[in-house]
């Protein structure tokens, strides 16, 4: 386990992104956060990517150790076709951190990503019935809402 | 194919399925208690709280989005709003990430980083007076409530004549502020200093070592160390379950690491550690410790770092923010917690790719279900009150 999950390490930014495996997320997860020397317990933000005129998503992950006081950025990627009925699909980490519930919640409710093994994944700041994801640069407004004309 | 709809589909399952001597309570969204307009689906039995579902939303003002159809100078009036009520910390979150992606953060003249941490700590009282305040209503006294916003009102006047707002300031800018501050404010803020510490002393004096305070408040809604620390929650929330972990010391950002101050936290003087009075008590006491981080301040702006006729706020202002291609996350210490702005920058625009505000409340809030579970609902009132939400934040 260690060096096969990490796909490359982007250093031009002011904080190194380590991006990694999709499908070894969740066991570098787990490592991360138990394994004495990192600790990364705490999970400050994670934040959907739209790398759009690309047809690529990405997901980061921003952690915090309590106990060292560092920081650490990881960042998965995906290839998806954008259509509405084939989500790009992430493993869920919210058995690692109780955070990651919500922030993918957010995420699957604004540009569209699909956390698979989430306990409950339903939109979580617009209403249960809204069509698309805002967040995706090629999203367009719906011309109603409810039969209401809204341009 | 995955079904998207499962989640809906197994939240209506939960609600269809309950007992027969249980039943859905809706508390909100325009609750009084809720601080705002949360909505909290209970499932109860009796008055004891089975469940909780939280429904957010109803102050979704797309904040992300706008911030990524504008430049970044124009969007720091939207970062006022997401807390509304510490205006001041929002925009030096966001200021200070974009510059130190520009590289200028060394090179603010010191009288701008002192003015600006004046401004954040005279804010963070403003909203940790709201939190007490609101916070002793939500129990039942009212007194303090009335105290708090007639002390906090002496503080938005005073920003009020700094920025030309009351509440909503666009005062910090990429680069500098506004304007220097007006000729008699150290003088005006060090009478504020003055008469603020007596109130103090008699508001501890009057809430936190009131006895039924006490007894509404200590060990309910006991929030251990890991628990608070697997759900995010930060700032006075993570700290009066006895963790020292204040970002201002952590990061060391602007000038904090000049300025001497202690970070405060829970003890379970009343109770348990981490319940609702050490919540309560913690902010308090960071309260105390702003107006030594004000009084500083303000030494040293009429001493060291005096206003001078050729200094300018707005020396460093760029005209144009230009970035490569890169991101950063930015994190700083609001009244709430950990505020944090994740920015993905373009080549040759100065409109960002994605502006994501990682906002205390929203995580601090994440906790609540896992904190009222099995607690009565007049409990949960006062759990919520303690968790100190502003739903501008946790909406965005």
């Amino acid at each position: 386990m260690g060096e096969q999950a990490i796909v490359r390490l982007e250093e031009e930014h002011l904080q190194p992104v380590l991006v990694i495996r999709v499908d070894d997320l969740v066991e570098t997860a787990f490592l991360l956060r138990d394994t004495e020397g990192y600790y990364f317990d705490f999970l400050s933000n994670i934040s959907a990517v739209d790398y759009f005129p690309e047809q690529r998503f990405g997901v980061v992950y921003h952690l915090a150790s309590i106990p060292y006081q560092t920081q650490l950025t990881l960042k998965v990627e995906m290839e998806n076709d954008r259509q509405l009925d084939n989500l790009p699909e992430i493993p869920s980490v919210s058995t690692v951190w109780r955070t990651a519930d919500w922030h993918e919640r957010e995420a699957f409710d604004l540009m569209g990503i699909f956390f698979t093994g989430h306990p409950d994944l339903r939109r979580i700041l617009l209403p249960d019935d809204w069509q698309g994801y805002p967040l995706r640069k090629d999203y367009e407004d719906a011309d109603t809402y409810h039969g209401i004309a809204i341009k | 194919m995955t079904s998207y709809t499962e989640g809906l589909e197994n939240y209506k399952k939960k609600l269809a399925a309950i007992t027969p001597q249980e039943m859905v309570i809706n508390m909100g969204p325009q609750h009084p208690s809720t601080h705002g307009v949360l909505r909290l689906e209970l499932i109860t039995d009796g008055e004891v709280v089975r469940d909780i579902i939280p429904h957010l939303g109803y102050l979704h003002r797309c904040f992300d989005k706008h911030a990524e159809s504008m430049n970044y100078g124009k969007a720091i009036p939207f970062t006022d709003r997401l807390d509304y009520l510490s205006s001041m910390n929002n925009s030096h979150a966001f200021v200070m990430g974009v510059e130190r992606m520009l590289k200028i953060e060394d090179k603010l003249p010191k009288r701008v980083e002192y003015i600006r941490v004046l401004v954040c700590e005279l804010n963070r009282i403003a909203s940790h007076l709201i939190a007490i305040g609101t916070y002793g209503i939500d129990i039942g006294a009212f007194t303090p409530f009335m105290w708090c916003f007639r002390d906090r009102e002496h503080i938005m006047n005073m920003l009020e004549w700094a920025s030309g707002s009351r509440m909503l300031y666009n005062y910090i800018w990429v680069g500098g502020l506004f304007y220097d501050l007006p000729v008699g404010f150290e003088e005006r803020c060090q009478e504020f200093v003055d008469y603020f510490k007596p109130k103090l002393v008699e508001l501890d004096d009057l809430l936190s070592n009131n006895q039924i305070f006490i007894s509404r408040t200590a060990n309910i809604g006991a929030l251990p160390a890991d628990v608070a620390i697997n759900y995010g929650c930060s700032g006075p929330m993570l700290r009066a379950s006895g963790i020292k972990w204040d970002l201002r010391r952590v990061d060391g950002y602007s000038v904090y690491p000049e300025l001497e101050f202690e970070i405060p936290i829970g003890k379970g003087e009343m109770g348990t550690l981490g319940d609702c009075w050490d919540r309560y008590k913690v902010r308090v006491d960071e309260v105390t410790e702003s107006v030594k981080i004000i009084e500083q301040c303000l030494r040293r702006l009429q001493t060291d770092f005096k206003r001078t006729p050729d200094f300018d706020p707005r020396g460093l202002v760029p005209k144009k923010v230009n970035l490569k291609a890169q991101e950063y996350y930015i994190r700083a210490e609001n009244p709430k917690g950990e505020l944090g702005f994740h920015f993905v920058t373009q080549e040759k625009t100065d409109v960002p790719r994605r502006v994501k505000a990682r906002g205390p409340s929203f995580n601090n809030l994440s906790v609540l279900p896992e904190l009222g579970r099995g607690q009565l609902i007049a409990d949960l009132i006062a759990i919520l009150g303690s968790i100190d939400i502003v739903l501008g934040e946790v909406d965005r």
